[in-house]
């Protein structure tokens, strides 16, 4: 094994403190489990953001490439191989950092089987990290369909009513997709001799030069992928084991499913689909913007009419990630620096609404929008910091949210303008069911006497909104941090399709 | 002297006969005394000829024995490297459900001397017919495993289901052997000889492929492909649990690599001639394999008709040839039948009230009860199903390679459906115990079995990529030599 070795230490860090709580488990029986898998997998989770931390220091946005490259030869033509630029740290840290708050949260609000949540959780964060890291394309394949696994027993195990049929569509969806993604990465292979992301990039063979996929090849290679990077992103029209996914797993599964699970489709997009398949991804430029406008209209419209606000929450989810597709296939800076932004960002706005919905769903157990009414009487924090969560979703001016889509929005100017029409419309219309689901929830009178005396915020609560809500302002304010660090990694994506 | 030397170069059969042929004079003598002493012994015979494949394998060499100038001058046995570790694998499988099915066999009063004899010569027949390099040891071999497998089924005397089963067995088996038979009579009769050489060397002509295919029915029935699987699920439903530990395991690792062996020393220059049969068997058979167990909710039957999947899946790379297909066969059907062997060692190890589990509803909650079996049968299932990072996932990478590298992208994309489809169960086992309120407290588990779970799952534990490793090379040199 070669390298400096601190990615390999970020992304296996979590599965050492699972292996801890497992062994635990095994040896202590589940009470003495439980009461140590709790600073155990604080513990675990911290470390791992310091990791992630060090790995930052060491990294040098204004060197080209990726760097921190740890490989060792795996076997057939594939490797260990590990390796970061801009974008993949940036989303490496977006998901180091939101662990330790979803452990937190979980903590105080998982009643049963604390240690086994645990070991998913932590084997979970183990699988994303390796995601965003894995320079081969085969190692990439291992990550990105092993997290069905522990995603699929958070949800079985400690989701809501309807917990089988979300937990099993999100699996066989998503496998699905998965399995047109090997087959193509299979063939990838043979043709290549190599599944080393780098050399496929390139596009050319490593030895006789040649160029690997000529353009009606990437059509149906692009297509595969589409398939996978698709459902997992999600898009229109495969979205629709998203509200499912998100209403039944419990908060920390729902923020980390929308936060982290869903980038991993539009990182795909950013580091496999275009820069190997670039001429298909052109062909498809007109599609993919049509089907994101479609995505962030469509989504908006039925947000709007839902009666649950994980639901409404995920719908929304469904529209903001048409502005990644969208500023993805802008195929300009503005476009792709702008989906950069918009999946951090939404990371961390969509993130904190799952919180919001956690802490008044732990104290009232429904999700019901109608339930709810007048919080503001006797919720003033929650009320406030909700307020600046679904303003940032709205994309207020100030908020992470307004960066991302603005620059999205710039980018697909360029390109098409009806697209870039469509998608502002959609803008209005997220404003519309986000100002609706707050006036509904937090204004007006509190009729419900079953609400009579909610309490107000906990400091743990606070602590982990508060956080969230620094991150959305200061990304609203600063944004320059995350694109001086996403600049490289967008100037050669449009260096390798060629534009 | 020559005999001498074919019998030291056909030395696992040859430990295997030497201890079945003992051991059935002492068990003649002792009676059911000493069955679990027979059955200890039996197990161990199983390892060493095992290890004598393998020795054999590291050796690196092929061996033929029994040569004949005038029937078959390369021998009627030989050994390649690739016969060898699957004979190797074959022995292992049949060892450890041995030596796992004690404490069943107790409570089933099942405990009797001719278990373990059954159980060698049926090892034996195994042996005997991944040896075969003509079509008549072929035939002893597979009659020899198939005559121990049809009384194995039935061993359950006072069951009518176990009886049941071995009836079904037995008349689809003979019929199987027939076709297989008349199959071998029309290649004798068109290529003017029984050996593989000759059918090789022999023109490829009308009555060659009507033998051929006869042969293919007989093979799949063997291996349990469709459209020749219907008695898998009844006989896996019916036998006794242990039984089809051995079932599942062993003799279908060898029926598969038989039907490689088959189709790439005898029938390898007539490839255009097979190829797309075995696309069709093995299409067919993955699909069969996966939408038949949606609605089961026996487990047995549930593993009946995943191997019938699976089968469908290894049955990929054999159509894709010898070149391409030799080493993915070995490294998908060795995971597979570790994975399960440790699964029924997961269903023989539960018992409740002296029961063992039948349903899918009695895994209910076991993730509370047995947490450690539980953990490794979650292991173990996505091993089988081929989700990463379990180790069954890399056989289906090599698997879907050697497909699309041959051009059969349609049976890949077909595999892929099939796999999803196939989930739908899987998952259903996953959820049964770790989704679903706790039953009954399970009796306690016998050592020897949990063992079994422990190291199969260890060995399907995806940290271990350097055993797949290991692995893989090992089938690539097998492949090559």
């Amino acid at each position: 094994m070669t390298g400096p070795m601190i990615l390999t230490l970020t992304t296996f860090l979590p599965l050492v403190g699972a292996m801890l709580i497992m062994a635990l488990r095994v040896v202590g029986g589940p009470a003495m489990a439980s009461g140590a898998s709790k600073s155990i997998s604080l513990v675990a989770s911290l470390a791992t953001l310091v990791a992630s931390l060090v790995a930052l220091s060491q990294f040098d946005a204004n060197a080209p490439g990726y760097q921190l490259v740890d490989s060792a030869p795996w076997f057939a033509g594939s490797s260990y191989k590990l390796g970061v630029d801009g974008m993949a740290i940036a989303l490496v840290l977006l998901t180091t950092a939101l662990m330790p708050l979803c452990i937190l949260q979980s903590i105080t609000s998982i009643k049963e089987r604390l240690a086994e949540y645990m070991i998913a959780f932590l084997l979970l964060e183990t699988l994303m990290i390796g995601v965003f890291c894995a320079l081969d394309l085969v190692l990439f394949y291992v990550f990105f369909e092993g997290g069905l696994i522990p995603m699929f027993l958070i949800i079985g195990v400690w989701g809501g009513k309807n917990r089988l049929y979300a937990a099993f569509k999100f699996f066989l969806y998503t496998l699905l997709g998965s399995l047109l993604l090997l087959a193509a990465l299979v063939y990838m292979s043979i043709v290549a001799g190599t599944t080393d992301v780098v050399v496929l990039q390139e596009g050319l063979h490593p030895e006789t030069g040649a160029l690997l996929f000529p353009p009606e090849v990437q059509t149906w290679l692009w297509l595969a992928f589409f398939a996978s990077f698709a459902v997992k992103l999600p898009m229109w029209p495969v979205h629709t084991w998203l509200p499912d996914a998100h209403v039944e797993a419990p908060t920390a599964g729902s923020v980390v499913l929308a936060a982290v699970l869903l980038k991993m489709g539009g990182y795909g997009f950013l580091r496999f689909s275009l820069p190997m398949f670039p001429e298909a991804s052109m062909l498809f430029q007109p599609m993919m913007f049509a089907l994101s406008v479609i995505a962030i209209v469509y989504a908006s419209l039925v947000a709007f009419r839902q009666t649950d606000i994980k639901k409404l929450v995920a719908y929304s989810s469904v529209a903001h990630m048409g502005f990644v597709t969208l500023g993805i296939f802008s195929f300009n800076e503005a476009g792709i620096q702008g989906a950069i932004f918009q999946m951090i960002s939404h990371g961390v706005i969509s993130g904190a609404l799952f919180f919001c919905v956690g802490v008044i769903y732990d104290r009232m157990h429904t999700r019901e929008i109608s339930f709810y009414g007048g919080l503001v009487h006797r919720m003033p924090v929650y009320a406030a910091l909700f307020m600046l969560f679904s303003m940032a979703n709205v994309g207020l001016p100030g908020t992470s949210g307004f960066v991302g889509e603005i620059l999205t929005m710039v980018g697909a100017f360029q390109a098409s303008t009806w697209a870039a029409a469509g998608a502002a419309l959609g803008v209005i219309f997220s404003a519309v069911y986000m100002l609706t689901l707050y006036r509904r929830t937090v204004f007006g009178e509190m009729t419900n006497e079953k609400l009579f005396d909610i309490k107000d915020v906990t400091g743990l609560e606070f602590f982990i909104l508060g956080l969230l809500a620094i991150s959305a302002l200061g990304l609203g304010v600063f944004p320059g941090i995350v694109f001086d660090l996403t600049e490289g990694s967008t100037m050669e994506v449009l260096r390798m399709i060629g534009r | 002297m020559n005999f001498l030397a074919d019998i030291t170069n056909a030395l696992p059969e040859t430990i295997l006969v030497a201890f079945g042929l003992s051991a059935l004079l002492l068990g003649a003598i002792g009676g059911d005394r000493i069955s679990g002493l027979l059955r200890r012994l039996a197990a161990l015979a199983l390892a060493a000829a095992s290890v004598a494949a393998f020795v054999q394998f590291a050796r690196g060499e092929s061996i033929s024995a029994f040569a004949s100038a005038e029937l078959s001058p390369n021998g009627l046995y030989r050994v390649t490297l690739f016969t060898l570790f699957a004979k190797g694998v074959t022995y292992a499988m049949a060892s450890l459900a041995l030596f796992m099915s004690g404490g069943f066999l107790k409570s089933a009063q099942m405990e009797r001397y001719e278990y373990p004899l059954l159980i060698t010569f049926g090892s034996l027949g195994a042996g005997l017919m991944l040896s075969a390099n003509d079509l008549m040891t072929l035939y002893v071999g597979i009659e020899t495993l198939s005559l121990s497998s049809y009384v194995l089924a039935a061993f359950r005397r006072d069951s009518i289901m176990s009886a049941e089963a071995g009836l079904k067995y037995f008349v689809l088996g003979a019929l199987a052997s027939g076709l297989l038979l008349y199959g071998s009579a029309l290649v004798y009769g068109f290529s003017g000889g029984t050996g593989f050489e000759v059918i090789a060397s022999a023109p490829t002509s009308v009555g060659l492929i009507f033998g051929l295919v006869f042969l293919i029915c007989g093979l799949s029935f063997k291996a349990s492909a469709a459209p020749f699987h219907i008695w898998t699920p009844d006989v896996y439903e019916g036998a006794p649990s242990a039984v089809v530990a051995f079932f599942s395991t062993a003799p279908k690792i060898a029926a598969v690599a038989l039907l490689a062996n088959v189709m790439f020393v005898a029938f390898g220059p007539h490839i255009g001639s097979w190829q797309q049969i075995i696309a069709i068997i093995s299409a067919l058979s993955m699909l069969v394999g996966a939408f038949g167990a949606l609605t089961q909710n026996s487990i047995k039957r549930i593993l009946a008709y995943s191997s019938i999947s699976n089968v469908g899946f290894a049955l990929i790379a054999i159509a894709a040839g010898p070149e391409l297909g030799a080493a993915a066969v070995l490294v998908y059907m060795t995971l597979y039948v570790i994975a399960t062997l440790g699964l029924f060692a997961g269903v023989l190890a539960l018992r409740r009230g002296g029961k063992a589990i039948d349903t899918v509803a009695d895994l209910n909650g076991l993730v509370k009860t047995k947490p450690g079996i539980a953990l490794g049968l979650l292991i173990l299932i996505f091993s089988v199903a081929g989700i990463p990072p379990a180790a069954g996932f890399w056989g289906k990478l090599q698997v879907f390679t050697a497909g699309i590298e041959s051009g059969m992208l349609w049976l890949v994309l077909v595999g892929a459906l099939a796999s999803v489809v196939s989930l739908g169960y899987y998952l259903r086992l996953v959820w049964a115990m770790f989704m679903k309120p706790a039953g009954e407290p399970m009796d306690r588990t016998d050592v020897s079995v949990a063992a079994i779970v422990a190291i199969s799952t260890v060995m399907v534990f995806p940290i271990l990529t350097i055993g797949i490793q290991f692995l893989l090379n090992a089938a690539t040199l097998a492949a090559g030599g």
